[in-house]
């Protein structure tokens, strides 16, 4: 990288995370929210650990991998609903007429995102210590655990650009939300996939690539190092990550186009 | 009290909530799609935690779910007709309103109105795929009327609780005010295995909220074995009330806000 656009990239990204610090709302409820629903459901299922085969006797380690996942959707949300507001404040209308090169664009306005997906992670992570998980892969897991997570908001967070990009519309990003939020009710969220009894079900969870997601996170939780669940997660995640870029990218041009 | 005034009024706000929702998708889909996803996650998926030692309701575990999901979509209808009531304080239509109506009292009575209008569809289109995924009912006809008076209850007080919101704080930023606690009732009732099951916190949880025999209740006139139905009516007529005064309370609110 040269230091014309690192300088373009650090400046962006300097707005993005100041903007983030200054949305309490942005901050806090996708802190809170998972924690909560991670409190619901590893009180109400916890009866799940005494099915035959159940991986674990906590279901706070089994279900811990949810909130890491969940705060990658909240990273869609933020990343579109603040580029689309500088679509529609005309921010953007206003860099394209400076030597702003696209990919700074793209990379700076997730700065915000991406710290927030960190002090996410840390902050999902120490909840579950504090209440007794212990990381069957230990600190070195701990660490890995943090960096997929950061893949994982990364590549949300580009789709979510992508949806700002293309709609150029708050609504619209947000309308996306729920959308990703089918991808992880119907995936191994709450139980193993070889312990779902309706085969529907189990097939959809199969196919769904957020399954492997929560999988490969859930593996340094409960598992220790499992190379095939981490080998699919990293995939799947960097996967994520490429194809919600390439897709931004493509549509960069036409919003940042001189009229 | 002018008791055609009231009902004037109800109907022409009950309607007009109704036209907005029923002929804007962005509105009414999310009152709809979430229920039906929570049912496929949770009867789909969970299916399983039926084996589970001590599991002692009758029905099957699509029964099992069906009736949270109903009660959900119930509550929840409520909460999203609050966010209408917010969204037409911010346009400013809802000040027009307290202006042109002779009885404000039909403001909360036509949204009340509305909301147990769009639940009863919601409600009927979760049936029907309930029915269409195999449920089987082990109650009868009269026990099924009594679930669903149950859940309109608690449809009444998920709007009147919302709506009280919604007038005091007349901002769409109340949403998760509005959404919070309801989230929090629901799913702090014995929602994946019955009470006896839950074991700690969550239990003693369980135990102290209202929904719980409200829940409890309403999965017994499914499964054809009731039990506590006349505690939870009473608890959903209480709910019901208590929230009414709520919702007054916020409306004599908005009015002395101009």
């Amino acid at each position: 990288m040269n230091r014309a656009l690192a300088l373009q990239v650090g400046y962006l990204a300097r707005r993005s995370i100041i903007r983030t610090l200054r949305q309490p709302a942005a901050v806090v409820f996708p802190l809170l929210f998972p924690v909560l629903l991670l409190a619901v459901n590893s009180g109400g299922l916890r009866a799940e650990t005494r099915l035959p085969g159940f991986p674990t006797n906590s279901f706070l380690a089994f279900a811990l991998a949810v909130p890491f996942i969940q705060g990658g959707l909240f990273a869609t949300g933020n990343a579109g609903i603040d580029l689309a507001k500088d679509i529609q404040t005309g921010f953007l209308n206003r860099l394209a007429l400076t030597p702003m090169r696209g990919i700074a664009l793209l990379a700076g306005e997730l700065g915000g995102v991406m710290t927030l997906a960190l002090v996410q992670g840390l902050f999902y992570l120490s909840i579950g210590l504090v209440f007794g998980v212990r990381l069957k892969s230990g600190i070195a897991g701990g660490l890995v655990l943090i960096l997929l997570a950061a893949v994982i908001a990364l590549g949300f967070a580009a789709f979510g650009a992508y949806a700002a990009l293309r709609t150029g519309s708050t609504e619209a990003v947000n309308g996306l939300f729920p959308l990703f939020f089918v991808f992880l009710f119907i995936s191994s969220m709450n139980i193993p996939r070889n312990l779902m009894g309706t085969t529907w079900f189990r097939w959809l969870a199969t196919i769904n690539p957020v399954s492997y997601l929560i999988e490969g996170v859930r593996s340094l939780v409960i598992t220790g190092w499992d190379g095939e669940a981490l080998g699919l997660a990293f995939g799947i995640g960097l996967g994520v990550v490429v194809a919600g870029f390439g897709l931004a990218a493509a549509a960069l041009p036409q919003r940042m186009a001189r009229t | 009290m002018n008791v055609r005034q009231l009902f004037d009024v109800a109907r022409a706000v009950a309607w007009r909530q109704l036209h907005n929702a029923l002929t804007n998708p962005v509105i009414f889909l999310p009152s709809l799609a979430f229920p039906l996803l929570n049912f496929a996650a949770f009867a789909g998926g969970l299916s399983k935690v039926r084996q589970v030692p001590g599991f002692t309701f009758a029905g099957s575990y699509t029964a099992f779910q069906f009736v949270f999901v109903l009660l959900q979509s119930a509550a929840f209808s409520g909460v999203f007709s609050g966010f209408g009531v917010a969204r037409d304080f911010e346009t400013g239509f809802t000040r027009r309103l307290l202006l042109a109506a002779p009885n404000r009292i039909g403001l909360v009575l036509g949204y009340a109105i509305a909301s147990a209008v769009r639940w009863l569809i919601t409600a009927a289109i979760i049936t029907v795929v309930a029915f269409a995924v195999g449920m089987r009912v082990g109650g009868s006809g009269v026990d099924l009327f009594g679930l669903y008076a149950l859940a309109l209850l608690v449809n009444f007080a998920g709007t009147l609780w919302a709506t009280g919101v919604a007038m005091r704080i007349r901002s769409q930023q109340a949403g998760p005010v509005m959404q919070m606690p309801v989230f929090l009732a629901l799913f702090f009732a014995p929602v994946y295995v019955p009470l006896d099951l839950l074991r700690g916190w969550i239990h003693a949880v369980a135990r102290a909220n209202p929904l719980t025999p409200v829940l409890e209740a309403a999965r017994g006139l499914v499964s054809g074995e009731p039990t506590q139905t006349l505690i939870s009516f009473g608890v959903g007529a209480a709910l019901v009330a208590g929230f009414a005064l709520w919702a007054l309370g916020g409306l004599r609110r908005a009015e002395a806000a101009g």
